[in-house]
């Protein structure tokens, strides 16, 4: 089944969740709303499956207009954020409530339901109450009933929003797997980034109700098509620059930017990934004190090590914000810098963004 | 309302003792021996006596008849009110609202005396529908019927009172869930809304249940209080103190003090089961915790 | 070096649909809605139960009230609800409510501080006992305390000898409130102090303050709030009482009459215009109370905060 959101607008009061927000889901896409609290991410997914309405535009379903269609009939499997399990019936009712109101016969509900708590690995938790399992169960148990009423599409809004960290990474490769098993066209709600790349097809980055960038993942991660999306996916050095003459420059160190071929310099925003900068200790002897072509000359100031990345901060010899430049651990102790040393630092990779009159730094 | 106190230390001190003193007197004085008392005169002249009371005396007979019939009408009344008036207002937000959940408190407000005398000029022979009762031979004033509005009135913010904040507590969810499920209406509220509020619903019920029994002013002015017709049994408790026939009285009102005690029993217990049903959902709520051993791999 | 697109470019997959008659399409109309505005259901036979039994049963009785007592006009209604003693009836009911109120505002913050903070045997009986009056039938209360207090009585054989005459006086008519509205000032005021934080009481003790400066100036801020929601509680409960005073107060008119009482024995007379008068002044009365109790209250909140 394939969705298509077509310029759909929700306000809350004054509040606008979702500003003519337009979306393609092709058949058998697992696909990640991406963005944080408040852009409208959820809103999308509800009004997807008919829990909200738009107050205008509308939704499609391989081509039909589903927007006045009542959520009982869309035949949507919709996984809540904090599940809403049925607190008061078995794992097994839970599982089976969406046939049961469907009046099946009961043999059919039985080997239904066994079939998916088999499929979600819960095979002997069926007697059990909600408040008996733990969350990943619980999550399962919520997607086993969703699944249960063999939905068209399958929505999931924070599906590992309340697990603790060592859980959430089992269950979304397993939800990966399963999505490649069934193949159902999935859409999911998450606000970590991570989450998104490793398990979606296509990432949809949100804000304030708009879509700000869709791509494949690396895609999106690459090539982030908004200073938005650029610092959502965080971890980046920002730094105000200028454009003219087809050059962009930060701290004096000259960019090639040709998409600006005027000669009147503009104000602009630079941005430096950490691991997409070359440091290297400053030729002994040698200027020390100035850039040199398209590097910078700076003072590291520290060291810190997470694992197998070391992270070293240097502070530009020009002054301005810190820099951070992130190394392999090993190349960052073959190459055994100190504080206080003078460094110069290439960048591979840079982008540039003039400012856009909406968004606000 | 019973959580563990958190701190215990100054129980055995002595401003604790005098606190404690205190308290225990209060409620001992005003509350226990008055209700102790009421079975000890009850009981006086030997239960025999007190079984004479009660069921010899037709009147009697008559008037736990009819407060055994009113009490539960007007708890029905209000139980559908309450569950739909509840599910209207912690469900969906419409201009309004406050005003609405306001007037609900109205008759907690509202001397029962003022509500009596409002149904009376409402339905009484010289009152707003009064001819038009009379036409239709209809007796609402000094009949049941108003016996029965009455103590609707009195009982009413009762059970919504109890279902309002649970429903709020539980939210939408669920309900939301079983609606994409492709649950319908009634679906919904039977398999999904009913059995999570029944312990505050039963809690509500309860409670208007005791007030419908009891209820003395309101039903006072619209019964007329004729023995045998409209006395219920806290009026019979007045009618035999008037007449000066105290141990009788005091007969009917052990009646009354006895479902009195029996609802507080019942009333813990089911406070007991809410403060579960609210950790269960506190708990439902939390991070989870995955330390069962049974979650077993996710392997393929 | 990269050259990204500009922030509105991001859109343009959700362009025009590939399909080639989206020309033909007219655009998205705005669709009507549902005012509720929720997938919920019932919202329809919900609000027509609530409004019906509102309307019915509260909106329209007090409207007739208020209309039958306008009726009389002013003069009508004045001769009808302020004779001498309709006067001494409000001054009783309000007295004996306001006393009534104050003392089970006092009782019950004693009360309801022991049960959340010590722990003593029995503490749990006590607690379920609480709720007696809630569950009592008030005439039975009346009943017993008009019994408990006369000469003969369990306690009045030692109290009436010293000049305390809990019966047939106004003193029983504040005893009865007070144990009819008992249970609104405790339960209000509990869970208030249950969910008071120990540390900062522990902090001033622990800056110096003495146990009673740290009652007053730290705890009682927080629950006063809760204290004064009791006593408005406990003072409408109070001033609409009727089943229990009618036993022991002995209803002498211009001493121990309650306003209710005297409503109930102008209806007995069939004097309708006088007894509705008199309610018309009974409701005004609790409704203002409620009025400045709340505004009280939440000038506390805001203090507190």
């Amino acid at each position: 089944m394939s969705i298509r959101v077509d310029g759909v607008s929700k306000s809350f009061g004054a509040f606008k969740a979702l500003d003519n927000v337009s979306l393609d889901v092709p058949q058998g896409t697992l696909l990640a709303l991406l963005g944080p609290s408040g852009s409208g991410k959820t809103t999308l997914l509800r009004i997807i499956a008919g829990l909200e309405w738009p107050d205008s535009g509308r939704i499609e379903e391989d081509g039909t207009d589903i927007t006045d269609r009542h959520a009982r009939q869309r035949e949507v499997g919709f996984v809540f954020q904090h599940y809403a399990l049925f607190r008061h019936m078995s794992v097994f009712e839970n599982v089976a409530f969406g046939m049961r109101v469907r009046k099946a016969p009961h043999a059919e509900v039985k080997a239904r339901v066994d079939e998916l708590l088999h499929l979600v690995r819960l095979d002997n938790l069926g007697a059990r109450k909600p408040a008996q399992l733990s969350g990943g169960q619980r999550q399962r148990v919520a997607l086993a009933r969703a699944l249960a009423i063999r939905p068209r599409i399958l929505l999931l809004d924070e599906p590992f929003g309340a697990l603790d960290a060592k859980v959430r990474v089992e269950l979304r490769q397993w939800l990966r797997r399963l999505h490649d098993e069934i193949g159902m066209t999935t859409v999911f709600v998450t606000h970590d980034q991570e989450e998104a790349f490793e398990l979606a097809d296509d990432v949809v980055v949100m804000n304030e109700g708009h879509v700000e960038q869709r791509g494949k993942p690396e895609e999106v991660f690459d090539k982030p098509a908004t200073p938005f999306v650029m610092d959502f996916l965080g971890n980046v050095n920002v730094y105000h620059g200028r454009v003219e003459n087809g050059r962009a420059f930060w701290h004096g160190v000259p960019i090639d930017y040709p998409d600006y071929p005027h000669a009147q310099a503009r104000a602009a925003r630079v941005y430096l990934r950490p691991h997409e900068l070359d440091i290297a200790r400053a030729p002994s002897g040698g200027p020390s004190e100035a850039n040199q072509g398209t590097s910078l000359a700076a003072t590291v100031l520290r060291q810190t090590r997470t694992g197998p990345i070391t992270r070293i901060t240097c502070q530009p010899q020009e002054g301005g914000s810190e820099l951070h430049v992130d190394l392999p651990s090993a190349a960052a102790r073959q190459l055994g810098l100190q504080p206080g040393e003078a460094v110069s630092i290439t960048p591979r990779h840079v982008r540039v963004f003039l400012p856009d009159p909406e968004y606000v730094i | 309302m019973t959580s563990k106190p958190r701190h215990a230390a100054t129980a055995t001190s002595p401003l604790g003792l005098l606190l404690i003193t205190g308290a225990v007197a209060t409620v001992g004085l005003l509350i226990v021996a008055p209700l102790a008392s009421v079975f000890v005169d009850a009981f006086s002249n030997g239960p025999q006596a007190w079984w004479e009371a009660l069921a010899h005396d037709p009147d009697t007979r008559h008037a736990i008849w009819l407060s055994l019939t009113v009490a539960p009408i007007a708890v029905l009344i209000n139980t559908i009110f309450g569950v739909a008036a509840a599910w209207l207002v912690a469900r969906f937000r419409f201009p309004g609202r406050s005003l609405l959940v306001s007037l609900f408190d109205v008759p907690f407000s509202v001397s029962p005396v003022v509500a009596g005398l409002a149904l009376v000029l409402i339905f009484g022979r010289q009152g707003l529908l009064g001819p038009t009762l009379a036409w239709l031979a209809v007796k609402v004033i000094f009949a049941w019927p108003g016996l029965v509005l009455a103590t609707t009135f009195v009982t009413l913010p009762l059970v919504v009172r109890e279902l309002i904040p649970v429903m709020e507590a539980i939210g939408p969810e669920e309900e939301m869930a079983a609606v994409s499920l492709g649950a319908n209406g009634w679906q919904v509220f039977w398999r999904v809304t009913l059995p999570n509020i029944r312990w505050a619903l039963l809690h509500g019920v309860v409670l208007a249940n005791a007030r419908a029994m009891g209820e003395f002013g309101a039903v006072y002015v619209v019964s007329g209080h004729i023995a045998g017709a409209t006395d219920t049994m806290p009026l019979r408790v007045e009618k035999l103190f008037q007449e000066y026939r105290t141990p009788a009285s005091m007969a009917v009102a052990s009646v009354l003090a006895a479902l009195a005690l029996l609802t507080l029993v019942a009333k813990v217990f089911i406070e007991r089961q809410l403060e579960t049903e609210s950790k269960e959902l506190e708990a439902a709520r939390a991070p989870g915790a995955d330390t069962d051993p049974t979650t077993g791999g996710l392997g393929p | 070096m990269n050259t990204p697109p500009t922030p509105s470019s991001s859109n343009r997959r959700e362009g025009p649909p590939a399909d080639g008659f989206s020309i033909l399409r007219p655009p998205s109309p705005p669709i009507r809605r549902a005012r509720h505005r929720t997938v919920l259901p019932g919202f329809g036979i919900s609000a027509a139960i609530t409004s019906l039994m509102i309307v019915a049963l509260v909106v329209i009785p007090l409207a007739v009230l208020i209309l039958r007592a306008a009726s009389l006009g002013p003069t009508g209604f004045l001769a009808a609800a302020w004779t001498p003693r309709a006067r001494a009836a409000y001054a009783v009911s309000l007295g004996s409510s306001l006393t009534a109120a104050i003392i089970s505002s006092l009782l019950g913050l004693l009360v309801a501080w022991v049960l959340v903070r010590l722990e003593f045997p029995g503490r749990r009986i006590l607690d379920a006992l609480v709720d007696v009056p809630l569950a009592l039938p008030t005439a039975v209360a009346g009943l017993v305390y008009s019994t408990l207090y006369v000469e003969k009585g369990w306690l009045g054989q030692w109290l009436v000898p010293v000049g305390i005459k809990g019966a047939y006086s106004l003193l029983g008519i504040v005893l009865v409130l007070v144990f009819v509205s008992l249970p609104f000032a405790i339960r209000v005021v509990q869970p208030v102090i249950e969910s008071l934080d120990k540390d900062t009481e522990e902090a001033a003790r622990l800056l110096g303050a003495s146990r009673s400066q740290t009652f007053f100036r730290v705890v009682l801020p927080g629950i006063l709030p809760a204290v004064v929601t009791g006593f408005a509680l406990a003072l409408a409960r109070a001033l609409g009482e009727y089943g229990s005073v009618v036993f022991i107060s002995g209803n002498m008119p211009f001493k121990t009459e309650i306003a209710p009482v005297l409503i109930v024995s102008r209806l007995e007379e069939f004097a309708y215009a006088e007894a509705t008068a008199i309610a018309v002044v009974l409701l005004g009365m609790s409704l203002s109370m409620l009025v400045v109790v709340n505004d009280l209250q939440q000038r506390l909140v805001r203090n507190s905060q």
